[in-house]
């Protein structure tokens, strides 16, 4: 995995590219092609008037570039009862995800560090049932929690959705700081411990200052997923909180006669902004991020 | 004075493992008994516990609905995850072969796994429309009988759902691939070189073998997303045409909020959960749980 083993000799390319290798990057090209394809026609599509989406050139570059469809998607699309476009659930997005993501990474950030340092017993036990906790279907967790939260008032409420993302959110950002402090030299600790700093000054004054990059793909990672999830959002929502892709599917699914595909796509594309933007800027920490889940600690 | 200390510290180690206590025996132990513990009951729109044993299993698995959902499932499964395999250890081995733009093919492989599976079902849903789609431009370049519209027949929708699925999941695995064998001792390959082996021969009987942990990771993470699979398919065909498309998560979901049906959703969750529990239980006490005790 380190970056020593796949050093290779650099210098001159050998002057003749062989039959193999053109097969090789022709592969490469064909797959990157259908990859970028539903990109491409998405991109397009957005940018043309309704008349030309229906002449059915789906590869066709717009005859004149339009924004009017990104318009519309944005702020006057019908969502089944408003029409308002996908902006309220743009905002409702920013405002889950943001509250979500700062307290599951810093809930996660302190059991990972609890379980590393201070092996209290059933640490290991409590460990097991969390990591298999990250593999149990949504759905056989979610109706109790339903429950749950129509008792003590808080359901499709913010409160309650954020309450449901630290749940799901807890055993993949746990396991992510458990791994990385794991590897952290014990030594460290147990200076720490001896100079008598206590549980709450090693965390904040030792551990986290030495974590920002492993913080950075928590909070990578949980961003991305919790502005990509639907489920939750569409159950635990209420009338008031729907994230951008509930919007987004009541956008595309509410169709009052003229299925209006350019401000479809259009609205796909802003659903997909956020995501994408964040796995362009910070390509490795994302990578990081999604094979965490498959690290050794 | 120092036992007090450390008693005092161990307590804030407690005291701040409560949230993951809370976590891990109220949710993923309470709750999951608790929809297990409905299943078994006569539960319509509100939870009672009126146990009548397993008769909501019996009218679960004599439901059409259900029985198409658990096969779409196995068949979604199959391909899908075969598919992931095939095409993202395809892809790793041809960017381990030293090209060039490395970087830039990773990164087109791996952008749709950062869309959400909504997205990604609009977007497919679109590109197979049969008079806006891909067809339609086949067709218009002159191959008249050229068909690619499997989410208007009952037949091929979940196939149309496996693309979708295949095209945002292969980045992932290839990922992983990559990372496998990108650890693969150098002078292996040097050895093979030397005896004259193939080097598809060397790949097939050597170097699978040796990633042989990478991919038994891969499946186990696909399968769970298998098992998950929800908004892809709200998303892309909505379960239709028909119930050609419907899966076990959605039915849970379905039953229990516009059906009304809770002790059916909850038995068919349970049903859900028995498989993950029997793939993940060893593979996370081997990986995690003995391992710590090492």
């Amino acid at each position: 995995m380190t970056q020593k083993e796949n050093a290779v000799a650099r210098g001159r390319k050998p002057k003749k590219m062989s039959p193999a290798r053109y097969g090789l990057y022709g592969l490469l090209i064909i797959s990157a092609a259908f990859f970028l394809t539903p990109l491409y026609v998405m991109i397009v599509t957005s940018l043309k008037t309704l008349d030309e989406v229906r002449l059915g050139k789906l590869f066709a570059l717009p005859s004149t570039i339009t924004f009017d469809a990104w318009i519309k998607a944005w702020s006057t699309a019908c969502t089944g009862v408003t029409c308002e476009g996908i902006s309220p659930g743009f905002v409702n997005s920013v405002q889950i995800t943001v509250i979500s993501v700062i307290i599951s990474v810093m809930l996660g950030a302190v059991n990972g560090y609890a379980l590393s340092f201070w092996r209290y017993r059933g640490a290991n036990v409590l460990f097991g049932i969390l990591v298999m906790g990250a593999f149990v279907p949504f759905q056989a967790v979610i109706y109790p929690l339903i429950v749950f939260q129509r008792e003590i008032g808080i359901f499709g409420s913010l409160a309650g959705i954020v309450m449901v993302h630290c749940i799901f959110g807890m055993p993949i950002i746990t396991l992510i700081f458990r791994n990385y402090f794991s590897s952290l030299p014990e030594e460290l600790f147990k200076a720490a411990r001896i100079d008598g700093a206590g549980f709450w000054q090693i965390f904040l004054r030792i551990m986290m200052p030495m974590s920002v990059p492993i913080t950075a793909v928590a909070v990578i990672l949980q961003t991305t997923g919790i502005w990509n999830d639907y489920l939750l959002g569409l159950v635990f929502g209420g009338r008031d909180n729907q994230p951008m892709t509930v919007q987004l599917n009541n956008i595309v699914t509410t169709s009052y006669g003229v299925r209006e595909y350019n401000v479809n796509m259009a609205a796909t594309i802003l659903t997909a902004a956020v995501p994408l933007a964040i796995y362009f800027l910070s390509g490795r920490f994302f990578v990081k991020g999604i094979a965490a889940g498959a690290v050794k600690g | 004075m120092k036992r007090k200390t450390r008693m005092w510290s161990n307590l804030s180690a407690k005291i701040a493992s409560i949230p993951m206590l809370i976590t891990a025996v109220g949710v993923f132990i309470l709750c999951v008994a608790y929809s297990i513990a409905l299943s078994f009951t006569r539960s319509r729109y509100f939870p009672k516990f009126d146990f009548i044993g397993f008769d909501q299993y019996i009218r679960l698995w004599t439901t059409d609905r259900w029985t198409v959902s658990v096969s779409n499932l196995l068949i979604f499964g199959v391909l899908f995850i075969g598919f992931c395999l095939v095409i993202g250890f395809i892809l790793a081995v041809l960017l381990d072969r030293n090209i060039r733009m490395e970087g830039v093919f990773r990164t087109i492989f791996l952008y749709p796994y950062a869309l959400s599976f909504v997205v990604t079902g609009l977007i497919w849903q679109w590109m197979m429309d049969p008079a806006l789609g891909i067809q339609n431009v086949v067709r218009n370049l002159g191959w008249e009988s050229f068909n690619f519209a499997p989410l208007t027949s009952t037949e091929y929708a979940i196939y149309g759902v496996v693309i979708a699925a295949v095209w945002q999941g292969t980045g992932l695995i290839m990922c992983l691939m990559l990372a496998g064998l990108r650890g693969i001792d150098r002078e292996i390959w040097k050895a093979a070189r030397v005896d004259g082996i193939p080097l598809w021969r060397t790949y097939i009987f050597i170097i699978i073998p040796m990633i042989r942990p990478v991919i038994v990771t891969a499946v186990v993470l696909k399968a769970i997303s298998v098992v998950r699979v929800y908004d892809l398919v709200v998303a892309q065909t909505g379960g239709g045409p028909g119930i050609a498309t419907e899966v076990p998560a959605k039915f849970v979901i379905d039953h229990f909020t516009e059906r009304g049906n809770v002790a059916i959703a909850m038995a068919a969750a349970t049903m859900m959960l028995l498989p993950v529990l029997l793939l993940v239980g060893p593979w996370v006490y081997n990986e995690y749980v003995r391992r710590a005790r090492a």
